[in-house]
């Protein structure tokens, strides 16, 4: 199977070696502990291992077996087949980390393209070779900040519209930091106003955290906001959904100094919650502080151009105690599905896969208001998710739903005791007109039940 | 000849996939949110293919040859598990869909736990950490929390070996802890003494990479652990090594307190060119209550007609989120794959197979390079890659001379307590030929070292691009493609 020696290649090796059994190889183990019994299942064949995890895949309803309209931070999208064409190919999948440029050319070009990419899109100066998820990006961000005034401003104002999966991270990160001061977790009000916002901002703030489309959907023109924030002196962080950003205002342009988000819109399967990619990109001024994996173009001894990581010097295996951060992988495999996906969409594509989201979402959110004792509640526009208000409580109609074959929204009193009886719908392009009125009509069965 | 970037390649109008028209009416946003330019390139997907094709031809991968590198377990990452992790009922479900529509995705995970959690040896895990250095920095965390719980908030020394991971210190120092050193002996073990004199109150625990970074059994495991135990420590253990010890000894019996694995180097998930991975962490007994949160648990258990419902589950006093959803699944699925492959008798076999094959190819070599520490080692070595005969030669020409031969380097310049160290961790799936090939081309560049130190100092001659210009790289900072002006 995977270990290809024989009895006499075993021999042979021993001899070479100059003992006699495998076992001696073993010595430096405390005798007493050496070779525990193991409660572990026979071992199966290739075909008896794909049987058995068929099953368990099976035991689940994926989004193929229902219409998905939950979202929340993960989005069912249509992955064109050239994605995992190429992500597929050896020669990406089991490579390493491109520490040895003259052999790496290939993952180092491509995560150079990414960055470029993810530049444009957010309309940043510069990106890094990804993060884990758009949650650790966040924290990561926080980091950032924290370092960049040596620790001197010492509060995270953090939008509640910021997804509470990135606050908890955001705040687990900072357990050890115990000057820091981090907003975002008063039960207020939920859809707080900018000028809320603003208004907790002080001299001692470090970053302002705001996501764009907002958790529950919403468009912010952040330009003003920016303004302000700058005046305080503090960097302002917005967290995106990358997939909007084919219709709508970069973040760059509303002067942005970070941009993280989750990457999965772009190419990457839902996959029960990961692998999927963390997007972080700065202003220029950052770079050097920025934490993970950076990739720059250069020459060879010839002239020829080629790639490398560069910046090393700011990371872990150099700096070691004093690094700033321990990131010692990017997300390579799942950049270069991004990098794939954005390269096929390309302009076009990825502003007519925005379209569809946008046009959609209205759509639906237009025919479901229509329903009596439903609401959708929102200020202002919206991008492919928006919040629902029902007449009870979502838990039940998403149990009810799932009869009709329907994943039902998001049950924000999850996270927002505010918010009971509110669902959070999202719609993407995989969601056809029929697919959307059937859900209008099978949750007026459900009420009218 | 370089490959032009995906940018160079565009051409206005061409288009790479092609959607539906739209089929419910159109609505408006306001014109200032609407974004004006969208300077993103335009292919078709041969060019896609074809470009990114062409990319994939300049990378060395476990797949097109033998890849010793050390600490990072290269072993072959075998077909299925791409197979068993695209299943649909797998890759297309929401991480937040109903617990009854994804029983399937909890069974695996907490199948998976319990065989993490009894080839370790440890009494609770976490899945969720994506990668070894967000698990060590889960473990860190979870070692404070400990000792807050207890009221001891003074212990914030950790200690560590000067042979461990970059991670180690920056991951403590990120949790607030205060990085003290503990030498290596001659032997290459913890000093005991060493250890001893920075053993006090205040010390939060130690972490411990055993095997070593040197490929070396620490030797006085269980006196190293006693002596954190008894100052009131915890003691960390990295688990990157964890492939020489599979099925042969556990860290948690061994008294270790918390560890991280690595799904992508001891259970064969494939790296990807850097990402992602998986660090799921193992704790013992008394630290189940902070793992971060959720795990996987069994809600009901089963019954005679019905299996187990699973669920997640919030330890009781839980260090918190660390990362969205549910951690690496997709990982998740190949290393349950892998582990099912091998079963009750078979795990053993691997750390077996990586020894043996480290051990070989270590006497294979040894003639003509210095070994750091002459011991029999275990999963990996490191060499000394330099010779008073051939005073200008450094290990890195030796690992780019190695390319020319066809092989990817091994890890080089670490561990940092070894002069010029190449770092060779050979896998168990590597074959005696592959060794012996590998071998040879070591010693022929021994040779070379001496009479022909310019074929080292030039190399690689035969890759896509010569050695590159580092410094020019870091000076100029090119971190973007050109964007031609008519994508603006």
């Amino acid at each position: 199977m995977f270990i290809p020696h024989s009895d006499a290649d075993i021999a042979e090796m021993l001899k070479k070696i100059g003992i006699t059994k495998v076992d001696d190889l073993f010595t430096d183990v405390p005798e007493k502990l050496r070779y525990p019994e193991l409660n572990l299942p026979e071992a199966v064949s290739e075909m008896e291992a794909l049987k058995n995890l068929q099953e368990f895949a099976y035991a689940n309803d994926s989004t193929q077996d229902l219409i998905c309209f939950l979202g929340a931070g993960a989005y069912n999208h249509y992955i064109p087949a050239g994605v995992d064409s190429i992500i597929s190919r050896g020669e990406f999948l089991t490579a390493y980390t491109p520490y040895q440029p003259e052999v790496s050319q290939g993952t180092l070009q491509a995560i150079f393209e990414y960055q470029s990419l993810i530049a444009s899109l957010t309309g940043m100066e510069v990106s890094n070779a990804s993060h884990y998820d758009g949650a650790t990006a966040a924290a990561e961000a926080c980091v950032l900040a924290y370092h960049h005034f040596r620790g001197k401003r010492n509060k995270f104002v953090i939008s509640k519209g910021l997804n509470p999966q990135y606050r908890e991270t955001i705040c687990t990160y900072f357990q050890g930091y115990e000057d820091v001061n981090i907003t975002g977790y008063e039960h207020t009000d939920p859809f707080e106003s900018d000028d809320y916002l603003l208004s907790q901002i002080g001299t001692d703030t470090a970053i302002v955290y705001v996501q764009y489309p907002d958790f529950f959907g919403q468009i912010h023109d952040y330009t003003k906001f920016a303004e302000s924030v700058h005046e305080k002196g503090a960097l302002l962080a917005i967290s995106v959904n990358p997939l909007s950003l084919g219709l709508l205002k970069p973040p760059g342009e509303f002067g942005a100094d970070i941009v993280t988000g989750e990457g999965q819109p772009l190419g990457i399967p839902l996959s029960f919650g990961g692998p999927y990619l963390g997007i972080f990109a700065t202003t220029k001024e950052l770079v050097r502080k920025l934490a993970g994996r950076l990739v720059g173009e250069t020459v060879d001894k010839n002239g020829t151009k080629g790639y490398v990581l560069t910046l090393t010097a700011r990371e872990q295996h150099i700096r070691r105690e004093k690094a700033t951060s321990n990131i010692c992988t990017n997300q390579g495999l799942m950049a270069l599905a991004a990098t794939v996906y954005m390269s096929l969409l390309g302009k076009q594509g990825l502003n007519q896969v925005a379209k569809l989201n946008f046009n959609k979402a209205h759509y639906a959110a237009e025919q479901l208001n229509q329903i009596e004792g439903f609401r959708v509640i929102q200020k202002g526009p919206f991008f492919n998710e928006f919040v629902l208000k029902c007449p009870e409580t979502v838990e039940n109609l998403n149990a009810l739903l799932l009869d009709f074959d329907i994943i039902g929204g998001f049950d924000l009193s999850k996270y927002y005791p505010q918010l009971p009886n509110h669902m959070l719908v999202a719609v993407t392009e995989v969601i056809s007109k029929d697919e959307i009125d059937y859900f209008v009509n099978s949750l007026k069965e459900v009420i009218n039940g | 000849m370089a490959e032009s970037t995906i940018f160079e390649i565009s051409s206005p109008g061409r288009v790479g996939v092609k959607y539906p028209k739209c089929d419910v009416p159109e609505y408006e946003l306001p014109k200032t949110l609407v974004r004006k330019q969208l300077p993103m390139p335009e292919v078709s997907e041969l060019d896609v293919i074809r470009h990114f094709t062409r990319l994939s031809k300049m990378n060395y991968s476990i797949d097109s040859g033998f890849y010793p590198l050390g600490s990072c377990t290269m072993k072959y990452n075998p077909k299925i598990n791409e197979v068993t992790a695209r299943l649909p009922g797998f890759a297309l479900t929401h991480p937040l869909q109903p617990v009854d529509t994804i029983q399937g995705n909890l069974a695996l995970m907490f199948e998976l736990q319990d065989w993490l959690l009894e080839i370790s040896g440890f009494s609770g895990i976490t899945l969720q950490p994506a990668a070894g250095a967000h698990g060590e920095y889960v473990g860190v965390m979870i070692i404070r929390a400990y000792h807050d719980d207890r009221g001891e908030k003074n212990r914030r020394k950790m200690l560590i070996p000067d042979s461990a991971h970059g991670t180690n210190p920056a991951s403590s120092a990120m949790s607030g802890f205060e990085v003290v050193p503990v030498a290596t002996d001659k032997n290459g073990n913890v000093d005991i003494e060493s250890l001893k004199s920075v053993c006090d109150e205040n010390v939060a625990g130690l972490m411990l990479t055993n095997p070593n970074t040197l490929g070396l059994f620490e030797q006085n495991i269980l006196e190293v652990i006693h002596i954190v135990h008894d100052a009131g420590g915890l003691v960390y253990g990295d688990g990157a090594n964890l492939n020489a010890l599979l099925g042969i000894v556990r860290p948690g019996d061994l008294g270790i307190d918390i560890m991280h694995f690595n799904l992508h180097k001891t259970f064969s998930t494939p790296h990807g060119g850097g990402g992602p991975g998986s660090g799921p962490v193992g704790v013992s007994k008394h630290l189940i209550d902070f793992l971060p949160s959720p795990i996987v648990g069994i809600i009901e258990e089963a019954s005679e007609d019905f299996p187990p419902y699973y669920g997640f589950v919030e330890p009781k006093k839980s260090i918190g989120r660390i990362k969205s959803f549910n951690g690496h699944f997709g990982m998740m699925v190949r290393a349950y794959t892998f582990i099912s492959m091998y079963g009750k008798e078979g795990i053993r076999k691997i750390a077996e197979g990586a020894v043996l094959n480290a051990n070989y190819l270590m006497a294979l070599v040894q003639d003509k390079y210095k070994v750091a520490i002459k011991r029999p080692c275990m999963h990996e070595f490191v060499l000394e890659g330099h010779w008073s005969t051939a005073p200008d030669i450094h290990a890195l020409d030796i690992a780019k001379r190695l390319m020319d031969y066809n092989f990817h380097p091994p890890t080089n310049y670490f561990p940092l307590i070894v002069p010029e160290a190449l770092m060779i961790e050979p896998t168990e799936t590597e074959s005696k030929e592959t060794l012996e090939n590998f071998a040879d081309a070591l010693l022929k560049i021994a040779d070379e070292a001496k009479n022909e130190p310019q074929l080292l100092k030039e190399a690689p001659h035969n890759t896509p691009v010569g050695r590159l210009d580092e410094v020019k790289a870091a000076k100029d900072l090119v971190l973007c493609c050109w964007i031609p002006d008519n994508l603006n």
